[in-house]
C-alpha cells in the first residue's frame, strides 16, 4: 500500500554520545567524553517510553533504530520505501551553551552521513541546526548545503522563542538560498513550560500538548511576516499531527481579519498562507478509525498538496504495517507518497528524475 | 474616519438568549474600592494588582483602543460596561437577553500574587457583582470569584455562598499558576461539586508561563489566539489528572475558548493515551469520554470556516447539546444573537438549544 513511495520521517537513533566521538574535533573531542554527556537522549523521547520505539521495533538494549540492518528490515524494506528522510532526535539541539550545541550538532550531522546516508542510498538526511545561535546555525548549512543527501534542515518545535522572529531570519534566508525546506520537528529544549498554563505531570500530556505549540509556530510565521519575506521558503511540520490544524487556521483567519492593522506585512489570509507554504508530515495520524472524520478533516485542509507520507519509524504512532490509514481517500495516496514530498523537496526531484 | 455600519438585525425576542458571558465593569481602577476592607483599600491605592506580566496598569499584548466596541462607550465618555443603565437598554433589551452571566475580568483576583490581596478582592467582586448588577437587575447572574491559588480560602468561599442563587458559577482563570487539574486544586472542584455549581472557565489570567510552548509571542493577535491552546492544555490536564473520576458530578464551562479544537485534541488525547496508558491508570475510559460528559462551551467568537459545512460537522462532533451562547459584550470581538449563527445548519430546536436550552438545562435559571 505504500510501496515506492517517501517517508519524510524516520528516526535512526545514537547508542550514546560516544557514538559521536569519531566526528568531534579539537576541543570538543575532548571535552565531551570528559563531561557527563554520556547519555543525552532528549526528555520528549525517553529510550524506553512506549511511544520512543514500537516494541517489536526494539532491538537489543531495548533501543529502536539504532542498527542499520534493522532499520532496513523494518522500515525501508517494510514499507517498501523509494526514499525515507532521517530526522535524528539527540540532544545536541538542547544544550546551552551555543558551542557546545553546534559541536554536537555538527557532529550528529557528520555521523549521519557516514553511518547511514553513506551506507544505503534510500536514506536522506534532516542538517540539525543549533538554531538558537543563527550565525552558528547558518554556518553550519553553508558547511553541509552543497551535499545532496542532505534535503532540508531540522529544528525543535520548542525553544527559546517562536520560530517567526526576527531572530531567526538568517537562518531562514540561509535556506531560502540554498533551497533546503525547514523541518519543524515535535519535541522540545524545555526552555518554557510545553503549555501556555504551565508543567503538568504526564509525557502523555506534554505529547498531546505539541500540536499546540505547533500551532503557534505556525501563527508566528504567518504573522511576523517570514513567507512575505521569504517568499520560496516551505516549513514541513514533522510528527505534528494535523487533524488539528483545519480548526487552527478557521480561529486564526478569524482573529487575522479582526487584528490585521498590527501586522500590515501580511497580505493575505493566514490559511491561504499556510497552505502554499507549510507541509506536515502524515503520522501521527490524531483521529479515529472508524468513521469518515479522518476523510472530513482532509477536506477541511482545503488542499491535496500538504501531507506527507512517513512513517515516523520506529516511534508507536500504529500497529503492523498500517502507515497509511483507511479512511485517506484513495484519490490521496500518491500525492502524499511521492507527489507531495517531491514538490517540496527540491533535492529530491533530481534523484527521481 | 470612524464609520459605524449600519446593518439590519433581527433579535428573536421572544426565543430568549441567554447570554453565557457579558463584562462588567467597574468605574474606573478604584471601582470596587467601596467593597473592600479599609486594610486593602489602602493597599489597592498605594500598590494595586501584582501580576505575573510586565506593565503595573495594563495588559501586556495592547488592544486596539480600549478593547470595546467603540458604541459601547458611554455618552458621558465612560467605559464600555460599566453602566448598568446603558447595558440594560443597549444590549439586554437591545438584543433580547432573557438571562445574562456576568465573567468580571478586571481587576483580577484570580492572578493576584498575594494570596491574601486575592481574597478581599474576590469578595470585594464578588459584592460588586451583586450590589451593582445583580440585585437592581433580575436578568443578570453573577460569577463567584475565588482566590483560586489558595484552594482551601477558595473552597471556604463556595461553601458559604452555595444556596445564594444569585451566584451560577464558580469563576476560575485557565491560566492559573499551574495547570488546573493538579491536586493543589481539588478543593476547589470538591467544593463546587458539593455545591452543585459549575466551574466556568473565561480565557485569561496570568500564569506567568509563555503563550506557546516555545516562548513568548510577538503580537496581541499570537497572544489572543494562544487563549484556545490554553483550553486544551486545561482540558487535557483536568482529564489526565482524574478530576472526572474524583468528582464524578462535576461540571466545567470553557467560556471564550472556542470549540472547535476539541475534536481534533480529544482524538489525539484518545489516540496516545492508548499507548501511555499505563502512565495513567486512574483513568478507567477513554479521555474522550470524560470530555464528553463534563464539558459545556460558549459560542463567541463564532468561528467561520469557508464552508459552513465543516461547522456543523465540528458541532455535531462537539454534541450540539454542549454549546452555549455568548457574546462577550462589549468586547470587541462581540457576536450578536440575530446574526452570529446564520451561516450554520442549524434546526429551529438546534437553534433554541444554542441560544437558550442548553444553558437553561445545565444553570437552570430560576
Amino acid at each position: 500500500m505504500t510501496l515506492g513511495g517517501i517517508d519524510c520521517d524516520i528516526h535512526p537513533s545514537l547508542r550514546s554520545t560516544a557514538d559521536l566521538q569519531p566526528y568531534l574535533h579539537g576541543y570538543w573531542a575532548e571535552m565531551i567524553p570528559m563531561r557527563t554527556m554520556g547519555l543525552l537522549d532528549l526528555a520528549s523521547y525517553p529510550p524506553m517510553n512506549p511511544l520512543t520505539a514500537r516494541d517489536d521495533w526494539r532491538h537489543e538494549g531495548g533501543r529502536g533504530g539504532v542498527e542499520l540492518a534493522a532499520v532496513q528490515r523494518d522500515c525501508l524494506d517494510a514499507f517498501g520505501s523509494r526514499i525515507a528522510i532521517c530526522n535524528v532526535l539527540y540532544g545536541g539541539q538542547a544544550c546551552y551553551n551555543d558551542d557546545m550545541a553546534a559541536a554536537m550538532c555538527s557532529a550528529t550531522n557528520d555521523w549521519l552521513a557516514a553511518e547511514w546516508l553513506a551506507k544505503d542510498t534510500r536514506l536522506r538526511g534532516s542538517i540539525l541546526l543549533p538554531w538558537e545561535s543563527p550565525e552558528l546555525a547558518v554556518a553550519e548549512i553553508e558547511r553541509l548545503k552543497d551535499d545532496e543527501r542532505f534535503v532540508q534542515v531540522m529544528v525543535l518545535c520548542m525553544g527559546e522563542k517562536p520560530l517567526g522572529r526576527r531572530t531567526y531570519w538568517p537562518i531562514w534566508e540561509a535556506c531560502e538560498k540554498a533551497g533546503l525546506p525547514v523541518c519543524v520537528h515535535a519535541g522540545s529544549t524545555y526552555r518554557h513550560a510545553p503549555t501556555t498554563i504551565g508543567y503538568g505531570s504526564f509525557f502523555l500530556e506534554d505529547y498531546v500538548a505539541q500540536s499546540q505549540t505547533f500551532g503557534a509556530q505556525v501563527a508566528s510565521f504567518v504573522t511576523e511576516g517570514v513567507f512575505e519575506k521569504y517568499a520560496g521558503l516551505k516549513v514541513v511540520l514533522a510528527e505534528s499531527g494535523f487533524t488539528w490544524l483545519p480548526s487552527f487556521m478557521w480561529r486564526l483567519d478569524k482573529t487575522w481579519r479582526g487584528l490585521r492593522s498590527e501586522v500590515p506585512w501580511t497580505s493575505r489570509p493566514p490559511f491561504e498562507m499556510v497552505r502554499d507554504h507549510i507541509r506536515l508530515t502524515l503520522q501521527p495520524v490524531d483521529a479515529p478509525d472508524e468513521g469518515d472524520a479522518l476523510a472530513r478533516v482532509i477536506d477541511q485542509l482545503g488542499s491535496d498538496e500538504m501531507l506527507l507520507f512517513s512513517t515516523d519509524y520506529p516511534h508507536h504512532q500504529f500497529d503492523g504495517q498500517a502507515a497509511m490509514p483507511d479512511g485517506i481517500p484513495a484519490s490521496l495516496r500518491r500525492k502524499l507518497l511521492l507527489d507531495n514530498p517531491l514538490a517540496t523537496y527540491p533535492r529530491l526531484q533530481e534523484v527521481m528524475a | 474616519m470612524t464609520e459605524l455600519l449600519e446593518r439590519e438585525t433581527r433579535v428573536d425576542a421572544a426565543a430568549g438568549v441567554i447570554d453565557c458571558d457579558i463584562h462588567p465593569n467597574p468605574k474606573g481602577p478604584h471601582g470596587v474600592l467601596p467593597y473592600l476592607p479599609e486594610r486593602w483599600q489602602e493597599h489597592l491605592k498605594r500598590f494595586g494588582s501584582h501580576y505575573r506580566q510586565p506593565f503595573a496598569s495594563s495588559l501586556p499584548y495592547p488592544r486596539f483602543g480600549d478593547g470595546n466596541r467603540l458604541d459601547t462607550k458611554l455618552p458621558d465618555g465612560g467605559y464600555g460596561g460599566s453602566d448598568l443603565g446603558f447595558m440594560q437598554k443597549q444590549h439586554l433589551d437591545g438584543r433580547g437577553i432573557a438571562h445574562g452571566i456576568l465573567q468580571p475580568l478586571s481587576p483580577n483576583a484570580q492572578s493576584q500574587r498575594n494570596l491574601a490581596y486575592a481574597a478581599a478582592l474576590s469578595e470585594a467582586v464578588n459584592a460588586w457583582q451583586l450590589d451593582a448588577w445583580v440585585d437592581p437587575e433580575p436578568r443578570l447572574r453573577a460569577s463567584l470569584v475565588v482566590p483560586q491559588e489558595d484552594a482551601q480560602a477558595s473552597a471556604r468561599m463556595i461553601e458559604k455562598n452555595a444556596g445564594d442563587r444569585r451566584f451560577i458559577q464558580v469563576a476560575l482563570c485557565p491560566r492559573a499558576f499551574e495547570p488546573l487539574g493538579r491536586q493543589r486544586y481539588w478543593p476547589i472542584f470538591d467544593a463546587a461539586a458539593e455545591a452543585g455549581l459549575p466551574i466556568g472557565l473565561h480565557v485569561g489570567g496570568f500564569s506567568g508561563y509563555a503563550d506557546s510552548g516555545s516562548g513568548w509571542a510577538s503580537y496581541y493577535l499570537e497572544d489572543h489566539h494562544s487563549n484556545t491552546e490554553s483550553m486544551m492544555a486545561l482540558v487535557t490536564s483536568l482529564v489526565l489528572e482524574g478530576v472526572f473520576e474524583a468528582f464524578p458530578t462535576l461540571k466545567i464551562v470553557l467560556i471564550e475558548g472556542g470549540f472547535v479544537w476539541l475534536p481534533s485534541l480529544a482524538w489525539r488525547l484518545d489516540k496516545h493515551w492508548k499507548t501511555l496508558k499505563a502512565e495513567v491508570p486512574h483513568l478507567r475510559r477513554a479521555p474522550s469520554e470524560y470530555i464528553r460528559q463534563h464539558f459545556w462551551y460558549t459560542t463567541q467568537p463564532i468561528d467561520e470556516p469557508a464552508k459552513p459545512q465543516h461547522m456543523r460537522e465540528t458541532m455535531e462532533w462537539v454534541g450540539l447539546d454542549r454549546i452555549l451562547f455568548s457574546t462577550d459584550y462589549p468586547h470587541w470581538d462581540y457576536d450578536d444573537p440575530a446574526t452570529a449563527l446564520n451561516r450554520i445548519r442549524l434546526s429551529a430546536e438546534e437553534r433554541h438549544g444554542i441560544l437558550r436550552g442548553n444553558a437553561q438545562a445545565l444553570f437552570g435559571f430560576d
